[in-house]
């Protein structure tokens, strides 16, 4: 029996690891929710036990039933005819299993017949999930615009669409980019208009909308007539109707078992979803912001996969009279995409833990009788939050990318074959370093918390616990890093050059990156003595490649800003 | 109105993944080795009950008889969606054949009463009987209908079947109440998350007195008291003795079993040779050809 959570090592690590006790207590409302629901959790390890249960449960789905249906959808993807997209049938089942088995909902609240799940656990069905059919995470990671109108919504938005959206009976979509808007989202021009009445309508297109055909959608729409930025653009809601018309679906690269699809608004009835002209700046950023931890998880579930198919073939795989995985080229390879695929998967939960603190103080501080601590802390999360989340999509995606690249490499000839599932991977990991911002715009978004030192305390925090041994001499590597890396901000900094500065933020971010997943690797390895062989192999990797960038970064050198036009143009 | 539908499973030794030595030197099970599980096509009689709780409204009780181990099949169950559980446990009924199963599993209907359809598994992976559903019906002098795949319908005092015969099928018209044996036919639905969370603390008496024992804590006010809070939120597990389902003992476990196992042989299958079949057209069609000829197929 295929089960993605009880062969994962790594995870089980992570979820019996990562200290959750305040995030669960936040969302538990310190566990008040035992009284009124029968599902809620009494304490920590009623809800560490909870996780575990429903975790085994999808990850039983997911290798059993899920997977051996994810070639065909691959294949056959879903079908587009006079305006209507249908699923493929082995989709469907796969939606149905998840509704059945009540994940619908998952960072739902109870009163709504969500589990109430926090962000982490969520992130991990999500890998698993995407292990099996990366394409199948586009639909379930929808869930995401349910927890926006959760936030944002009004009560009785909330009362109409959550229960539905729990339950499985709606899906939803999020249509933000148009043909001329893309990573640019300020310039979004579908227009909103009200009647003399005050109901909203909405009017022109929307482009690369992923499950465009959805029953509920929240939508980016410019409210504020002559306005041209971010700041007239408001977030609503609208039902599909005959008025919203899916002109096509997209022939693409990979995750194809997802439909893409066009669409245009004629006149589209619709509902205001919070406050006027805060639809980019602040809930189109919180829905981007927690679907870029699903593609971060989604990222890593292909690179999970892929990372399984190479070595299991390497195993097997005989030239020169022994298995290929004997060979130094190949070892290497492997080691270095195991490594890869652990400091993405430490990255993503130390991100995801920090996004549930943000969210649990942030719900306490708006909704509850905080502290003045609790704020602070609300204060500090919040910019944490912002710091990991891009820094954490920027590696997990490109490692994604990496990591399937490789294993078709070890997979040679018959790797590039669709006879494996190799290239498949591959395909599918292409869109996730683009989609929900690029790496280079996760860059842009993570720089500022670099240059800022936001995570400081939490490096602090990771170098102060103690480890003995080997340990302790890899995590003064770190440290010196972590020196190096001040030294390589203020370089930047005190040029007080904006090109120089974009220039070399994608550097600055790889090297932040470096000394956070450094430190907690090599603190995990204190509790896992196995893990400490990777806690080495990780500090070793990343020292050459922190030198490396560290030079460039102190080079001060200009050619590329001076002669960019020079080289491109000849 | 609502009918009643009791479901009978088993736990198995998983014998579809052998770690170790599936068999003792004595030639009976060993269990060790084997992880135990839901008997699968009592997962596909539950998955048809659950079925018709979602298209005619029912209420399903599921049964097991087994050590008191067998409790988490029934929390299996209640997970996916079974409403009530029920655990038929005794050391009397220990070594008991199909016989004195389905004896002991009558008196454990006549308990229940009130029913409309019994489903069972078509057979358990361990035994590989099939005879316990019908002999079962046979106790309770209910119709039956064996190797069901489906159900068309179920109109107040019918049921319209589907089961699988040679080379095809057929469709059966059967009086309620009536007993079906359920075929490997359906996709048994997962446990469901919210149930899980609220299932999981479901418990036998006998669980709960163990959690006492083991918290070195034994309080007979408190346990009646516990006992009916679990009742009233509906996480109480029945559990029922022989003398509780009123079996006669002569007639239950090894004593009420006429099977006498007169030798057990361990056939270790040693591989012969193998045969290499092109995967082309002639290649497959000579390997039909030869599998018609030696009668394998057709």
């Amino acid at each position: 029996m295929a089960n993605y959570f009880t062969d994962n090592r790594d995870l089980q690590f992570i979820l019996n690891n990562l200290d959750l006790e305040k995030a669960v207590a936040l969302k538990e409302n310190d566990y008040k929710y035992a009284e009124q629901y029968d599902t809620a959790p009494t304490d920590l390890s009623d809800a560490l036990d909870n996780y575990k249960r429903v975790l085994e449960n999808i990850g039983e789905i997911c290798g059993e039933n899920i997977e051996e249906r994810s070639r065909t959808v691959d294949r056959e993807g879903p079908h587009f005819e006079d305006g209507v997209v249908t699923y493929h049938p082995l989709t469907v089942k796969n939606l149905e299993d998840l509704r059945k088995a009540d994940v619908m909902g998952i960072m739902l609240p109870h009163k709504y017949g969500g589990i109430n799940f926090p962000v982490t656990v969520y992130a991990m069905i999500t890998e698993m999930v995407s292990r099996a059919d990366a394409s199948l995470q586009n639909l379930i990671g929808l869930q995401d615009i349910a927890d926006t109108i959760c936030e944002f919504g009004n009560e009785e938005q909330k009362d109409k669409y959550l229960p539905l959206f729990a339950a499985g009976i709606v899906d939803g979509s999020m249509d933000l980019t148009e043909p001329d808007s893309g990573s640019d989202l300020q310039s979004v021009r579908l227009r909103a208009y009200q009647d003399e009445e005050g109901n909203w309508f909405l009017n022109g297109n929307k482009r690369f909308i992923t499950n465009g055909c959805a029953k509920v959608h929240l939508v980016l729409a410019r409210s504020e007539e002559g306005s041209s930025d971010g700041r007239g653009l408001s977030m609503f809601i609208c039902e599909a109707c005959p008025e919203l018309v899916v002109r096509r679906i997209e022939d693409k690269l990979g995750i194809h078992g997802v439909a893409t699809c066009e669409l245009q608004y004629n006149d589209v009835p619709a509902q205001l979803c919070g406050l006027r002209r805060r639809g980019l700046t602040k809930y189109v950023m919180s829905l981007m912001n927690g679907a870029r931890m699903a593609i971060s998880a989604q990222a890593i579930g292909i690179a999970e996969a892929a990372y399984r198919e190479a070595r299991k073939y390497a195993e097997e795989r005989k030239q020169f009279k022994l298995e290929i995985d004997k060979l130094p080229a190949v070892y290497d390879m492997l080691s270095k995409m195991k490594i890869k695929l652990h400091a993405a998967r430490t990255l993503l939960y130390i991100a995801s833990r920090s996004v549930d603190l943000r969210n649990g103080y942030t719900h306490l501080v708006e909704h509850g009788n905080p502290t003045a601590e609790d704020r602070k802390q609300m204060k500090y999360y919040v910019r944490l939050a912002a710091l990991l989340t891009p820094m954490c999509k920027a590696l997990a995606t490109e490692v994604s990318n990496e990591v399937a690249y490789d294993s078709i490499q070890i997979h040679g000839g018959t790797g590039f074959m669709r006879d494996f599932n190799v290239e498949r991977y591959y395909r599918d990991a292409r869109i996730t370093n683009i989609y929900e911002g690029t790496t280079q715009l996760q860059v842009v978004a993570a720089i500022g918390g670099v240059m800022q030192r936001v995570g400081e305390t939490l490096y602090d925090e990771l170098k102060a616990v103690e480890v003995t041994g080997p340990l302790a001499r890899l995590k003064e590597k770190v440290a010196e890093l972590h020196e190096q890396q001040k030294i390589a901000v203020k370089f930047v900094a005190d040029k007080k050059d904006p090109a120089y500065h974009d220039l070399m933020a994608g550097k600055l971010v790889a090297m932040e990156t470096n000394i956070l997943v450094g430190y907690t690797l090599i603190n995990d390895a204190m509790k896992d003595t196995d893990r400490a062989v990777i806690a080495e192999q990780y500090v070793n990797n990343a020292v050459s490649e922190f030198e490396k960038n560290f030079k460039i970064v102190t080079s001060d050198d200009y050619t590329i800003i001076d002669n960019h036009r020079a080289v491109i143009d000849y | 109105m609502s009918y009643s539908i009791l479901v009978f499973v088993k736990q198995v030794p998983d014998t579809q993944n052998i770690s170790g030595e599936a068999m003792k030197a004595d030639g009976t099970v060993n269990r060790a080795a084997l992880p135990a599980i839901f008997n699968p096509e009592d997962l596909n009689a539950l998955e048809l009950a659950l079925e018709l709780k979602d298209r005619f409204d029912a209420k399903v009780t599921v049964v097991t008889m087994g050590p008191p181990t067998a409790a988490e099949v029934l929390r299996d169950a209640l997970y996916r969606g079974a409403d009530k559980a029920v655990l038929l446990t005794d050391r009397s009924f220990a070594g008991a054949d199909t016989l004195a199963t389905s004896f002991a599993l009558s008196c454990c209907v006549n308990k229940i009463g009130n029913y409309d359809l019994l489903l069972c598994g078509r057979q358990a992976i361990d035994g590989d009987t099939a005879q316990v559903g019908p002999q079962l019906a046979e106790k309770l002098k209910l119709p039956q209908i064996a190797y069901v795949e489906d159900v068309i319908d179920l109109s107040f005092d019918k049921v319209t079947a589907k089961r699988a015969i040679d080379g095809g099928y057929e469709v059966l018209e059967c009086k309620l109440p009536a007993l079906m044996t359920v075929m490997d036919a359906n996709t048994p639905r997962p446990q469901a998350a919210r149930r899980i969370m609220k299932f999981k603390r479901a418990k036998t008496p006998s669980e709960l007195s163990k959690a006492h024992a083991n918290a070195d804590y034994t309080d007979a006010e408190l346990l009646a008291e516990e006992l009916a809070v679990l009742e009233e939120k509906g996480l109480l597990i029945n559990e029922w003795t022989a003398n509780e389902v009123g079996a006669d003992l002569e007639r239950v476990g090894l004593k009420g079993s006429p099977t006498k196992v007169k030798k057990i042989e361990s056939v270790v299958l040693t591989a012969s040779e193998s045969k290499m079949v092109e995967a082309t057209e002639s290649g497959i069609g000579s390997l039909i050809q030869e599998l018609i000829e030696d009668h394998t197929l057709g």
